[in-house]
């Protein structure tokens, strides 16, 4: 056999195990109940949730708690299966938090509370104003 | 008024750099395909339409800038990137910080790279500028910002939009000139000089990396197989420093002004430059190869073309919005993926169908390579950096895949791995190992003919020397865990052996060194990272056995130190002491107390409330105005150490409750050992509610002391004012404003409260100590007995919650990034004369 084809099947062989483990270490998107249940079933691998945080009719956003020394927080957030969650958060607000359209939370659940290990957040275009107000 | 006719000018400017980009193309492309002579018309023309091209990418540079500088918010562009207080460097990266604009730099560089290729190349000019015009087609066809009528299509985003088209604001059905008073600004993460220098330096990088695939694309298409690579290797060179000088500007930005502790995230958007670059590097390296031995031809066509095919996947990546769920950048769709889609595909399909039909004629050299030739080490190497990148793009990609198979009907739940730091890490240490031992031995290949024999006698000295260096360092550092010591092995290993290349290259020819000099670097770069990575440690430790906060994680109480203003607390040897709060001025840059100034109805402009002195001088007066940027806190941390050595670090914050919270900064205290890496976790929000204590009423006379919060306290002088802020002040009315002295652990304070008669009432402004917590209010005031009651509220002082790491030999790393860049420094000296020599004899 010649070295060149040794190289060959060395190379694919590592390409192949890069996307096995790339697969194996992968998380997942999931809906806020796939999620609990994965928790009851003893699941505790950090997945991924989609969804918007929660607002009222004039669309000013509810349900967000910071801690009192503002250390920590936890908001409510809707999931594409429009299910509401209370999501807590150990670190202080993220910048951008309340302009976000969407966001990702990673993490899991305990008991009935989904604990978030990070948050990413998609903003319009970070820190774009959408409306002019007159007085600026 | 509305400045209609600039950016009208701007935008006809971008059309006549399509236009011009298109007709440059379509020149070169016929002079490309006649003989010399016949060329030449073509030829002419085709650089008249580049020249005219790069007036027009000049042109829309100009007037954009001119709407940022003239603060011309009626433009959408300066309204949301801009603002009236922004310095100067900072509106140059206003600039680009949107989209459109940093596609504009991107085009910039392309037009300079274009006329210096015109410029420096006779043979090579039609074909390479061929595909240069097609890529600046491309790029200008993303900022032009037209809808095609009637298809409803959306062809680029022009940055020269008015607000009122952009955006459906109320004001404009009722004012359509209306002008906003000063722009949004630009995010205060971006006020950073690494932010004004880092994206050019990226997109130059970006740009420098057409040319190598623009020569290539010429030498398949012009039959010319051999030949392309000597011209193009210095610009492979020059593209991997720059590139990569890029990315580390970016990791020294996000080490000096984010708070997340390091330099490297592994983050989808520093994922897209270093998976590129990666390939670059393993170009560069086969390249050389050819140049040498004539082998390795088509690997350097594959992995050129690849590198320019991944780095325009990469801007697909971090423009189209696809990562949004996977990037804290949170890069969003500006209407343009399905055009860099289509831009992606056009060069990644060309070049694919043109390296097909010209494979069977590109020649190979017949001769296997031996395991002890220099060209398989070298190839070996190169597969190594390629798999490397692989890695990191398999992951990346996820976002990809599952929009793939959505567009099958396919759900994909599939997302990037949860802790990439992690994750990325376990694999490319291991990758790292093999680069850093390869290139050790890979040097010894390149500049002597081995056998068995010699390999083990030039390998026998390096081999002990590395041994016991890395028996020493992993003693006095107290390396333990075995994958880093494997790695500093390999990375000590590297330097040890290109250390003995340096030598003897250097004696004979320093001209050659680049390679022994860069390999020096990189293995320096991945000591640096072993160590200020793994063995990062916090130095914040929590040892008083209380909570900061209930609320809070165990982590958080254990791993942060509550300072209270002027109360010193021991930390890993040092005496910490926190002095209060600090503002910038902005010229002269100095920290200013909260307390000696005032503010003003303006935010960013204060009023200086006594003398500011700095080092004995006196640099403001009582009573001057002194810019500031107030989004900015910095909290003054006094450090001392064993042998009372003092020196003072300023960690920043930006409370800023509409983007949600607390933004920190860290400050740096840089040693040769070791950095000290500070950042503030936690601070007194201003704008929450202070819960004061009750009033406590003292009647004193001028110079009388009195106790307040236990602080000696003194009324200093008393002084009737003719203005108050907020307040006419008519003939009868009287206004007495009394400098109060609080006597701190080590400095004064000074307070100022009003006291005001107007109209037959009495009105009272108290003043606050900051950083003492301690409200002073002038409750009355007694002429017949020279006597003044005076109300003192106090809260709890001034408090910072801080947390400290340990950074060990990170200085290695920054020192291996500089002898990175200088060895490419010196390879592309070497490289470029080769490219002088030969165009003098006219085969260029």
């Amino acid at each position: 056999m010649k070295a060149s084809h040794i190289i060959g099947i060395v190379i694919i062989a590592v390409a192949i195990g890069i996307i096995i483990a790339t697969a194996g270490d992968a998380s997942s998107y999931v809906t806020f109940n796939e999620a609990q249940e994965m928790a009851e079933n003893g699941n505790g691998n950090s997945i991924h949730v989609v969804g918007e945080l929660t607002k009222d009719n004039s669309g000013e956003i509810i349900g967000i708690e910071p801690s009192p020394d503002k250390l920590s927080f936890s908001f409510v957030m809707v999931d594409d299966n429009q299910k509401q969650q209370r999501v807590y958060y150990n670190e202080p607000m993220p910048a951008d938090f309340k302009r976000s359209e969407k966001v990702v939370v990673i993490g899991s659940y305990k008991d009935d509370l989904f604990i978030a290990d990070k948050i990413l957040m998609k903003c319009p275009s970070k820190y774009q104003e959408e409306t002019v107000n007159a007085e600026i | 008024m509305i400045h209609t006719l600039i950016g009208d000018l701007g935008h006809l400017f971008v059309i006549i750099s399509l236009v011009t980009a298109l007709l440059a193309a379509f020149s070169y492309f016929k002079a490309a395909q006649k003989d010399d002579l016949a060329a030449e018309g073509w030829k002419s023309i085709g650089k008249m339409f580049f020249s005219f091209h790069a007036i027009a990418v000049l042109g829309i540079v100009v007037c954009l800038f001119y709407i940022i500088y003239g603060h011309y918010f009626e433009y959408h562009y300066a309204w949301s990137h801009s603002s009236r207080q922004l310095p100067t460097h900072y509106m140059i990266s206003c600039f680009w910080e949107g989209q459109e604009g940093s596609f504009l730099l991107w085009m910039f560089w392309h037009a300079i790279l274009g006329i210096i290729v015109i410029a420096t190349n006779k043979f090579w000019e039609s074909s390479v500028m061929t595909v240069f015009s097609l890529v600046q087609a491309f790029l200008a066809s993303m900022i032009l910002g037209v809808v095609i009528p009637g298809l409803e299509l959306k062809l680029g985003s022009s940055p020269f939009i008015l607000l009122r088209d952009a955006i459906d604001a109320p004001i404009f059905a009722s004012q359509p000139d209306f002008v906003p008073k000063d722009g949004t600004g630009l995010n205060p993460l971006l006020q950073n000089y690494w932010m004004v220098i880092h994206p050019p330096t990226l997109f130059l990088g970006f740009a420098l990396c057409t040319v190598p695939f623009a020569y290539c694309i010429g030498g398949l298409w012009k039959k010319r197989y051999r030949d392309w690579i000597r011209p193009a290797l210095p610009w492979a060179l020059v593209g991997g420093a720059i590139l990569g000088l890029g990315i580390l500007m970016g990791g020294y930005w996000a080490y000096e002004t984010l708070n997340f502790g390091g330099y490297w995230n592994w983050d989808p958007v520093e994922n897209a430059v270093y998976v590129p670059w990666l390939f670059l590097i393993a170009a560069i390296h086969t390249m050389i190869t050819f140049r040498s031995s004539e082998t390795a031809l088509k690997a350097s066509i594959v992995l050129v073309i690849t590198t320019f095919v991944l780095l325009l996947y990469s801007t697909f990546l971090t423009r189209s919005g696809i990562l949004g769920e996977s990037s804290v950048h949170s890069f969003t769709d500006l209407g343009l993926s399905g055009q860099l889609l289509i831009y992606l595909l056009f060069f990644t399909i060309g070049a694919i169908w043109l390296t097909v039909i010209r494979w069977k004629y590109l020649p190979t050299s017949e001769k296997e390579a031996s395991t002890y030739s220099r060209e398989f080490w070298i190839f070996i190497g190169a597969l190594v950096l390629c798999m490397m990148g692989f890695q990191v793009l398999i992951p990346t990609s996820i976002p990809v895949y599952n929009k793939i198979v959505e567009a099958f009907g396919v759900v994909s739940n599939l997302a990037p791995p949860a802790e990439q730091i992690q994750f990325y890490s376990k694999f490319q240490l291991w990758f790292a190992v093999a680069v850093a031992l390869l290139s050790g031995v890979g040097q010894f290949f390149w500049w002597k003919k081995m056998d068995k024999s010699q390999l083990k006698n030039s390998l026998i000295i390096p081999v002990v020397i590395t041994l016991i260096t890395t028996m020493i360092i992993i003693l006095v550092k107290n390396v333990a865990d075995p994958s880093y010591i494997v790695l500093l092995l390999a990375g000590v290993f590297t330097v040890v052996a290109n250390g003995k290349i340096f030598i003897d290259v250097f004696r004979k020819s320093p001209g050659l060194s680049g390679g022994a000099v860069t390999h020096i670097g990189v293995g320096m770069i991945l000591i640096g990272i072993m160590f200020s990575a793994g063995y990062s440690k916090v130095v914040s430790l929590n040892r008083t056995g209380m909570l900061i906060s209930k609320e809070s994680s165990n982590e958080f109480n254990s791993e942060n130190l509550l300072l209270f203003v002027n109360e010193p607390k021991e930390m890993a040897g040092y005496e910490l002491k926190y002095k209060g709060e600090r503002v910038e001025s902005e010229s002269p840059s100095m920290f200013i107390k909260k307390g000696d100034i005032e503010n003003t109805a303006i935010p960013y402009l204060v009023t200086a409330k006594r003398d500011i002195e700095e080092d004995g001088e006196t640099v403001f007066q009582k009573g001057d105005t002194i810019k500031i940027a107030p989004e900015n806190t910095y909290y003054e941390i006094q450090y001392k150490d064993g042998n009372n050595n003092i020196f003072t670090l300023y960690p920043r914050a930006q409370v800023n409750e509409s983007m949600g919270g607390l933004l920190a900064s860290p400050d740096i205290k840089r040693g040769l050992g070791k950095d000290l890496y500070t950042h503030v976790s936690s601070i007194r929000s201003p704008n929450e509610k202070v819960e004061w204590s009750e009033m406590e009423e003292f009647k004193v006379a001028p110079d009388q002391n009195f106790f307040v919060n236990d602080y000696v306290t003194s009324i200093n002088k008393v002084e009737r004012i003719d203005q108050v802020d907020g307040l006419d002040l008519g003939p009868e009315d009287v206004a007495v404003r009394i400098d109060i002295i609080v006597q701190g652990e080590d400095d004064n304070y000074l307070a100022q409260p009003i006291f005001v008669i107007k109209d037959g009432l009495v009105g009272r402004i108290s003043d606050e100590i900051v950083d003492l917590g301690i409200k002073l209010t002038v409750l009355n005031i007694h002429p017949d007995e020279n006597q003044f009651s005076i109300g003192a509220n106090t809260r709890q002082k001034n408090w910072v919650v801080l947390k400290a790491m340990e950074k060990p030999l990170i200085n290695i790393l920054w020192s291996g990034t500089l002898l990175l860049m200088i060895g490419f420094g010196i390879a592309i000296n070497r490289r470029y004369k080769e490219f002088k020599k030969m165009r003098e004899k006219g085969m260029e």
